[in-house]
């Protein structure tokens, strides 16, 4: 490339604040997963009503999606919508005030969810008045991130950027259809619809904020922290194409598949089921592209962690993605729905995919960001990553055995036509595999909590370079 | 039987925005296909950087195009067949509700000669039988279990059906009527009649009347209102009547005595607030013979 194009002084206080907090809730996101997970074994565990299953369930599931992924999605895409725009933030003063906004409301989840507040949709539980400033910070974050994109200095929008634009248009429809209550206090409020049409906005919500929040964000992430980590050009300009537009026009009505045998009209529930099977494909994309785009680079990943823990990302990404539309066929369903495989599936996407992919990426950022060359450690990150592989391995594997076995418990009858095993008999049949999962989640916490420690230790090492600056030095330009 | 079929217009809607959803991926698909500038693998790019990264220009894996068109294929095949397109019923002419009824028909084909045979015999028969009390045991586990514990031994709120104390009455004709039909049982609230002084009184009268630690004073106030209010289901003497379901309150059984609770504050928690327990109708869910044979095995039960 030519000096001719010069680097903006891109703005970089904001991500670097997103980018530390997203590895402190992790952290705390996941801790609260290890303490129920250990509650399923250990039921002295429960403790108090305060910390009740029943309460730190939805205080986990909304710690690692919106504080862990949230944090990170916000502090990745205002990396990547200045860098791939070669412009500076729009409204840094807004940006700003999404951090502090969102940080609240995940500090509000972690007072509210454990004294029994929650309007009872899952991924959604947050009561009415949060419900608003999650609106309020959400539109703040599109206002940045558009304008951002509208003053770009290239001619064509990157493809990381439409993934994170729809990413970020999807989930403030979802929030707001989905939030549409009638309060009836200041912490109690009900929601407008009931019955099967409530079920299913709760599960078109539900779904897609797997479908974007937790895949297309993750993949516009993928599209730039890949190709720039393994210094290569991204595989296919024409399969993103399809794949972005097959994706996003698709994932809207796979939530029915949630919803199999119930009080859903059928015509409903097999519209899900089709629209899941060809959702195939496009997912696949982004994981050949991602993938592919490594042709070339293979040895780097003997090196490499960083590389590493996205191309594992990625192969998890293409497991849960198969997963995912095999289970929406109506008669495996029958045998995973309610079990523990649904579990294992949630999570093979959550710890394999979207905290494999947000760690290595934010491995990437976090030295950009403090103005330093690398992370203070590369052997930790080589540890860290072997921690959450073998972890998840351990958490799924364990989840899998779980449900299948529970699905054929549940399903098994006598000659007399009663059931052979009461519910009871299963659980009790579980709890090996329970055991399993608190330990493989444990493992994943672990490399968290080197994480934190690696990455203070880098903090460290820039202060004492003095290299932290909120905007960037103009970089050569040579790429 | 509920009908979920849809306004015209809204099967038409949804049968529309289906299929311009799957046929517009179809198109998208052909169309960047056909547009491919190459056929093999390239090392050329489409001509952008954005921060370094740029994108070659490489066609569509075949493979990958192969198994979209073919999912595509399967999901229009499955609109054709089965129920998806607004009101169109597939050609199959599925439903949810029918493979259920076909299940539950196909069972009853099985397994009701296996009922039919226990149903012939009598109660006190059947509860000498070890093989129909295998089997009675099956259906306590399946249908009973989850309120009065696997080995019948009852929870707060839920009685236990092994011991000598019965709500409704314990022979097998009264069982079988529980069983049938449920029971519904109402201890009325008492607060608004009571006070907080009268539940206070009433309280410690109840609880002297199985021998349990009382205040004199309060308990010979509470004999009033007991005698007042209470006499008409409990009988003067506190034994209970089970035409009602009217607990004795003269053994040393509490339905409702709280994990957390003393006898006397549980006592004054039900005079407060009533009592609503419910068991559920089994008749319409198991039919006759299943009903038959989990009476003898309940019966079973406290017969040792």
């Amino acid at each position: 490339m030519s000096n001719a194009v010069a680097h903006p002084a891109y703005d970089y206080r904001t991500v670097r604040h997103f980018a530390i907090m997203a590895v402190v809730w992790g952290i705390v996101g996941m801790a609260v997963g290890v303490l129920i997970a250990a509650q399923l074994v250990w039921p002295e565990l429960l403790a108090s009503e305060w910390t009740h299953f029943g309460r730190l369930r939805p205080l986990h599931t909304n710690a690692v999606i919106f504080a862990f992924g949230g944090c990170t999605l916000f502090a990745t895409s205002y990396y990547i919508v200045q860098r791939t725009c070669h412009t500076t933030l729009a409204f840094p003063n807004l940006a700003r005030f999404t951090f502090w906004g969102w940080n609240l409301v995940i500090v509000l989840a972690a007072i509210t969810l454990p004294l029994g507040m929650t309007t009872t949709h899952e991924y959604a539980e947050l009561e009415w008045p949060i419900d608003i400033l999650i609106a309020v910070v959400w539109i703040s974050y599109a206002i940045v991130f558009f304008a951002t994109i509208a003053k770009r200095t290239t001619s064509h929008i990157y493809v990381a950027n439409w993934f994170l634009g729809a990413f970020i248009l999807v989930i403030a429809i979802l929030h707001i259809v989905n939030s549409v209550q009638y309060p009836v206090s200041f912490t109690k409020s009900y929601y407008v619809w009931s019955g099967a049409m409530d079920a299913m906005i709760q599960w078109w919500y539900g779904h897609n904020a797997v479908g974007f929040f937790l895949t297309a964000g993750f993949l516009g992430m993928m599209y730039y922290f890949v190709p720039k980590q393994a210094g290569r050009p991204v595989y296919s300009y024409r399969l993103s194409i399809v794949h972005f537009w097959a994706l996003i026009a698709t994932y809207m009505w796979a939530g029915a598949h949630h919803l199999h045998y119930s009080a859903l009209p059928d015509w409903a529930q097999s519209v899900g089921m089709v629209m899941s099977i060809v959702l195939l494909a496009p997912s696949w994309g982004g994981m050949i592209n991602g993938v592919m785009t490594l042709s070339g680079a293979w040895h780097k990943l003997r090196t490499d962690p960083i590389l590493r823990f996205l191309v594992v990302s990625l192969s998890f990404y293409g497991m849960s993605t198969f997963e995912g539309p095999m289970m929406s066929i109506k008669t495996v369903n029958a045998l995973s729905h309610n079990t523990d495989w649904t579990i294992g599936h949630v999570h093979s996407g959550a710890l394999g995919w979207v905290a494999m992919v947000s760690i290595g990426s934010l491995y990437h950022l976090i030295p950009k960001v403090l103005g330093i060359a690398q992370m203070y450690s590369t052997r930790l990150i080589n540890m860290h990553f072997w921690l959450a592989t073998i972890g998840t391995v351990l958490y799924i594997a364990a989840m899998w055995v779980n449900g299948i076995m529970q699905g054929l418990m549940w399903r098994a009858v006598n000659p007399d036509g009663t059931l052979t095993y009461s519910f009871v008999d299963s659980l009790e049949a579980s709890y090996p595999g329970y055991l399993v999962r608190v330990i493989g989640g444990a493992f994943f916490l672990l490399g968290m909590v080197i994480m934190l420690y690696n990455v203070y230790m880098t903090v460290n090492d820039a202060k004492q370079q003095d290299t932290i600056r909120d905007t960037s030095e103009p970089e050569p330009a040579a790429a | 039987m509920f009908n979920d079929s849809l306004p015209t217009f809204w099967s038409i809607w949804v049968a529309i925005i289906t299929l311009t959803v799957i046929l517009g991926c179809l198109w998208l698909v052909l169309a960047v296909k056909k547009s491919e500038k190459y056929k093999e693998e390239t090392e050329n790019t489409v001509g952008h950087a954005f921060d370094g990264i740029e994108e070659f220009d490489n066609p569509l894996p075949r493979w990958w195009y192969m198994k979209f068109l073919g999912t595509i294929v399967f999901g229009l095949g499955y609109l054709v067949l089965y129920p998806g397109l607004g009101n169109f019923q597939g050609i199959l002419n599925w439903s949810s509700t029918g493979q259920w009824q076909e299940e539950m028909a196909a069972a009853e084909v099985k397994y009701g000669p296996v009922f039919a045979a226990f149903g012939e015999k009598t109660i006190e028969e059947l509860a000498q039988d070890p093989a129909a009390l295998e089997v009675g045991g099956r259906l306590f586990a399946n249908n009973c279990a989850v309120c009065h514990g696997s080995g019948a031994k009852g929870a707060y709120g839920f009685p236990n059906l092994t011991d000598e104390d019965w709500l409704y009455g314990g022979s097998a004709e009264k069982i079988k009527e529980s069983l049938n039909l449920g029971r519904m049982a109402n201890m009325p609230a008492w607060q608004g009649i009571l006070g907080d002084t009268g539940i206070e009184e009433t309280a410690h009268y109840v609880v002297s009347l199985s021998g349990r630690a009382h205040d004199e004073a309060l308990a010979a106030k509470g004999q009033v209102h007991y005698q007042t209010y209470c006499a008409a289901c409990h009988m003067p003497t506190g034994q209970g009547m089970q035409m009602l379901g009217a607990p004795n309150l003269t053994d040393d059984v509490w339905l409702y005595k709280a994990p957390t609770l003393t006898v006397l504050e549980s006592v004054k928690q039900t005079l407060r607030h009533g009592r609503q327990g419910v068991m559920p109708a089994q008749l319409p869910r198991l039919g006759e013979d299943k009903v038959h044979l989990l009476t003898a095995y309940v019966y079973s039960l406290s017969q040792k």
